[in-house]
């Protein structure tokens, strides 16, 4: 019962957080830990339910917010065409690199995921009109039918939003036909093809679908700092996404949100103190990994 | 005559210097059980492997149900209607048998590109996935995750996949191999009885199992075919107790 509500508890705080008396600072590091979550989430499917290593994750998150930039220094604001453009040219991308990556496995997975994330990020930074690597402020955030919803709190509650919505089309996703067969060829690829099932193309759609979501994340990322910079698309962002992943859990979804918060929470409040906090953050993950085997959520992946 | 379900000629597999599979021709027919015998080494396991579609031969054609299919992908060569087993257990360990055998029935159906729906509760998966399991005698362990079943039920499992997706022909590697005598007794009435449904193409070593239950046997060494027919023809062939199965069977 517990296990059933913990999903509505999590979005229940994030929900009251800017109604309590906990300051600007906490709400702002709250709205930052949706932005992830949701991102993390994307990656749960590919990682967690589908089994497939992908160490590029922040390259979906970083076209999302890049294509912001490019549209906003175009002078188009509405997120009639921003959301379109940046899904749209993050799964043209994950189709892209998917259909080469998808040809190897494991550690070879690992690196050519990774190896197409370099270079988004260096691509990023040869982009001159838009800061190079310094990134690009924007001018105004993206408005939603020419009004100007996402202006200051207000981008909190459309993450809130978004976060929710992710969650559901993704629990939607994994209790589907489409679920049940990804969740398969993690299990047992050669079954799953020998049952007449194609399972690269399963494994590509859900590179695609994850990397639509992650896009949607970028773009609410680039409004919240009104900012992009090559960085969104840095390797230790990546890897960070898997953390948040494996900490909460795989396959779990609403794990990916505990993850995501323990480790922005790790890199806000700590990174404060110290900057030496990755290495208790680092002792804390083999803990996480040896004694919590099901992750923060505590689900068993089906 | 009846067009065979499976037609294999002039097949050739070379690796490096060894030439495992040495221009072999089969045809398995409606309604039989085909059964590849032959030592160790003899290419039964390489030959099931270019059926099935993981290992392309280098010469030679492969027709299935009279369509060509040497060269094309195994998904592809399943929904023409090839089932298989694996010579190593083969199932989906997290998910539970009626799940696998859902997910079996799934594949026969082309669904897979299906998000929306929830798939456990698709009575159209579930009642085909209960009526395999029902088949090869395992609906008492529907709930049961496939990790936990004995060695003999997740080969009935694998039976069971094989069986829910109506196959014109299944491939069989060694549905036998580590069961106990009581398991293969079951076992070997269980393919017995599923000659009705499908012709079965059946690599085994049990030759008490094979001379049971093959209408046609092929017999395999170092890659070519010495010697084919029928039962009683292949336990009088003197190159095959050569070979084989010595002069004492």
């Amino acid at each position: 019962m517990i296990r059933r509500l913990l999903p509505w508890l999590i979005f229940a705080v994030f929900a009251a957080i800017p109604f309590l008396p906990v300051g600007g600072f906490v709400t702002l590091v709250a709205g930052r830990i949706m932005i992830f979550a949701i991102a993390a989430m994307s990656l749960d499917l590919i990682l967690g339910v589908g089994g497939l290593p992908s160490f590029g994750h922040a390259a979906p998150i970083a076209i999302g917010a890049y294509a912001v930039a490019m549209l906003d220094a175009a002078g188009l604001n509405h997120l009639e065409y921003v959301l379109p453009a940046a899904m749209g040219a993050a799964c043209l991308f994950a189709v892209i690199t998917g259909s080469v990556a998808l040809r190897a496995r494991g550690i070879n997975f690992i690196m050519i995921t990774l190896a197409f994330a370099q270079m988004v990020f260096f691509a990023a930074g040869s982009l001159s009109d838009y800061g190079g690597d310094d990134g690009y402020s924007l001018t105004v955030r993206t408005d939603i039918a020419g009004q100007n919803l996402l202006k200051g709190g207000n981008l909190y509650f459309a993450s809130l939003i978004a976060l929710i919505g992710v969650w559901l089309l993704l629990r939607m996703i994994v209790a589907s036909r489409f679920g049940r067969a990804l969740s398969a060829v993690r299990q047992n690829r050669v079954r799953v093809q020998a049952m007449g099932i194609n399972a690269t193309a399963i494994e590509l759609t859900a590179l695609v679908i994850g990397a639509g979501i992650a896009a949607l994340a970028g773009v609410l990322l680039a409004n919240e700092a009104e900012f992009v910079s090559p960085a969104y698309a840095a390797w230790g962002r990546s890897g960070s996404l898997m953390v948040m992943v494996i900490l909460g859990g795989l396959g779990s979804l609403h794990g990916a949100i505990l993850g995501a918060a323990v480790v922005v929470l790790f890199e806000e409040g700590m990174g404060r103190y110290t900057q030496h906090w990755p290495l208790i953050f680092g002792v804390l993950l083999v803990l996480a990994v040896l004694f919590l085997r099901n992750g923060l959520a505590g689900v068993r992946r089906g | 005559m009846a067009e065979p379900v499976l037609d294999i000629a002039g097949l050739s597999r070379r690796y490096g210097a060894l030439q495992v599979t040495d221009n072999v021709s089969l045809q398995v027919m409606p309604g039989r059980i085909h059964a590849i015998i032959g030592p160790n080494g003899a290419g039964k396991t390489t030959l099931i492997q270019q059926i099935f579609g993981a290992v392309r031969p280098d010469a030679g054609v492969i027709r299935l149900g009279g369509r060509v299919v040497t060269h094309m992908a195994p998904h592809r060569r399943a929904r023409l209607g090839l089932a298989r087993s694996f010579q190593i257990t083969s199932v989906l360990p997290d998910f539970t048998a009626l799940e696998n055998v859902a997910l079996a029935a799934q594949g026969h159906a082309g669904s897979s590109l299906r998000f929306f729906g929830d798939v456990g509760k698709s009575a159209e998966l579930n009642r085909a996935a209960f009526a395999a399991l029902t088949r090869v005698g395992l609906a008492a362990r529907q709930g049961v995750i496939a990790g936990r079943l004995s060695h003999g039920e997740k080969r009935q499992l694998e039976l069971a996949m094989a069986v829910a997706v109506q196959p014109r022909l299944m491939l069989l590697d060694e549905p036998l191999a580590g069961a106990g005598p009581e398991e293969t007794a079951r076992l070997v009435a269980l393919l017995g009885s599923l000659r009705s449904d499908c012709a079965i193409l059946l690599v085994e070593h049990d030759m008490d199992a094979v001379f049971q239950l093959a209408d046609d046997i092929t017999v395999l060494a170092l890659g070519r075919v010495i010697a084919q027919g029928g039962p009683d023809a292949i336990r009088a062939d003197p190159a095959v107790r050569a070979a084989y199965l010595g002069e004492d069977f």
